[in-house]
């Protein structure tokens, strides 16, 4: 196992799809004041090769998960706190997300200043589509950008 | 379950819900055309919100209203309104909303029609919303299908002409799906049927304008700005062109449809056929709205 900073308190996400970890950090909205470790392409057991990333001090809401599954589906996210893992999550992909993606069509409704709307997309699967419920728009997970 | 419902896409519409509105449509033109239209909104105010032009939508709408005993109030030019002092969609809509007991709007940016429904406190019927849903042209368009073929059951139909950008096509496709209707697509390869609007459909797919098989005919108009070269545009639009050598290979019992205005995709010698059916088809929006009208209003 590749020898990274252990942290004390915090979040590992774990299993991410190789090659996806810097999208991860993306949609978490970059490293900001954060201490982070990024490992890519790292020898796993379950998927060949996977990307990690530690985050010290720093736990991560429902909404931040959601959006990590739709970018990396079977991602794992431990929770340390004094060292230990004290939960482990399997993001799940949720079915709809609200507020936190902005629409990629330029002319939708909810991207038209000052008019009092939240985004919202249904999530499909098998491949992860995002469709706006507004405009009707769908575009692939990577593609989404933050609000 | 009608009455204040908003009719923002006919993605939100079963099978059953547009079987009532092609009932209750087909009750609406026998009223027309035998002169007893019950005064269904007596005393009520139907207000149109056209955030864009669009002078056919809206008179349908406004004669949907007054045929039904209704008034009128709106705008048709929102540069002489307070859209141009930058008010937003909203509140232009619950304005409305408290002045008006139904709303008719049409508006540039896809997605307006399902905000006006979330801050209106009474029904909208959406009159197209940018590049995305023009629900009551759809159920125009069925109407028109079941009055003049007799059924929507099992159909097959043949869009002809730009089916890429085709709002009108796009949610005719997801309509008839529920009626196991069979599709041909007949377009320039640039200007495919998307696949989304695809999925599940029984179809087939060519370049080539052979209609001979096809109980419904619907053509549509490409446009010369979806094309970067001239050249490439006036070639193509020759090859999608419904004149009366065309016509004479379709079935006798079929119908030419095209949601208007045409420009010369289809010949004015076709006019006379008793298979064009564009005119009728427009006529057929003043009592699907009607329909749409006294429904969302809980008077039928
Ligand atoms: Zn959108």
């Amino acid at each position: 196992m590749l020898m990274v900073r252990h942290i004390e308190n915090g979040t590992v996400i774990d299993h991410i799809d190789a090659g996806k970890g810097l999208e991860v950090l993306k949609v978490l909205g970059g490293a900001g004041d954060t201490t982070i470790v990024l490992a890519i392409n790292v020898q796993s057991k379950k998927k060949g090769k996977k990307d990690i990333l530690k985050l010290e001090n720093k736990f991560l809401d429902k909404d931040k998960m959601d959006l990590i599954a739709i970018i990396s589906p079977n991602t794992t996210i431990n929770v340390i706190r004094e060292g230990k893992v004290v939960e482990k999550i399997n993001a799940e992909m949720p079915e709809e997300i609200n507020g936190v993606l902005k629409c990629i069509n330029p002319k939708c409704i909810t991207n038209a200043p000052r008019e009092p709307v939240t985004t919202s997309f249904t999530v499909k699967k098998n491949p992860v589509m995002l469709k706006c419920k507004y405009c009707s728009t769908e575009f692939p997970a990577d593609m989404i950008q933050l609000l | 379950m009608w009455d204040r419902r908003h009719v923002i896409s006919i993605d939100d519409f079963s099978r059953e819900d547009i079987e009532d509105v092609l009932k209750n449509t087909a009750k609406m033109d026998e009223y027309l055309e035998k002169g007893n239209v019950p005064e269904l909104m007596k005393g009520k105010i139907l207000a149109t919100l056209f955030f864009e032009p669009s002078t056919r939508t809206r008179l349908s709408f406004e004669a949907a209203m007054q045929r039904l005993g209704g008034t009128v109030i709106g705008f048709s030019d929102p540069s002489a309104t307070s859209i141009k002092k930058k008010e937003t969609t909203a509140d232009t809509v619950r304005m409305a909303a408290a002045y008006a007991d139904v709303i008719a709007m049409r508006h540039p940016y896809p997605g307006a029609a399902k905000l006006a429904a979330q801050v209106s406190s009474v029904p909208i019927l959406n009159g197209g919303d940018g590049s995305n849903q023009h629900p009551t042209q759809t159920l125009l368009d069925l109407y028109t299908i079941k009055k003049e073929l007799g059924t929507l059951d099992g159909i097959k139909i043949a869009m002809v002409g730009d089916l890429k950008y085709g709002r009108t096509v796009h949610s005719l496709c997801t309509a008839l799906k529920l009626f196991d209707a069979t599709f041909k697509f007949i377009s320039p390869e640039q200007l495919r049927m998307p696949d989304t609007y695809k999925r599940g459909l029984t179809y087939e797919e060519t370049t080539e304008l052979d209609v001979s098989d096809a109980d419904v005919v619907y053509v549509t108009r490409i446009q010369a700005e979806r094309f970067p070269d001239p050249a490439e545009y006036e070639k193509l639009k020759g090859f999608y062109v419904i004149n009366k050598k065309v016509v004479s290979t379709m079935k006798e019992k079929s119908i030419i449809m095209h949601p208007l205005p045409r420009v010369d995709e289809i010949h004015y010698e076709v006019d006379s056929d008793p298979r064009a059916k564009y005119f009728k088809q427009a006529y057929y929006g003043v009592p699907t709205r009607m329909a749409l009208i006294a429904m969302v209003m809980g008077a039928i």
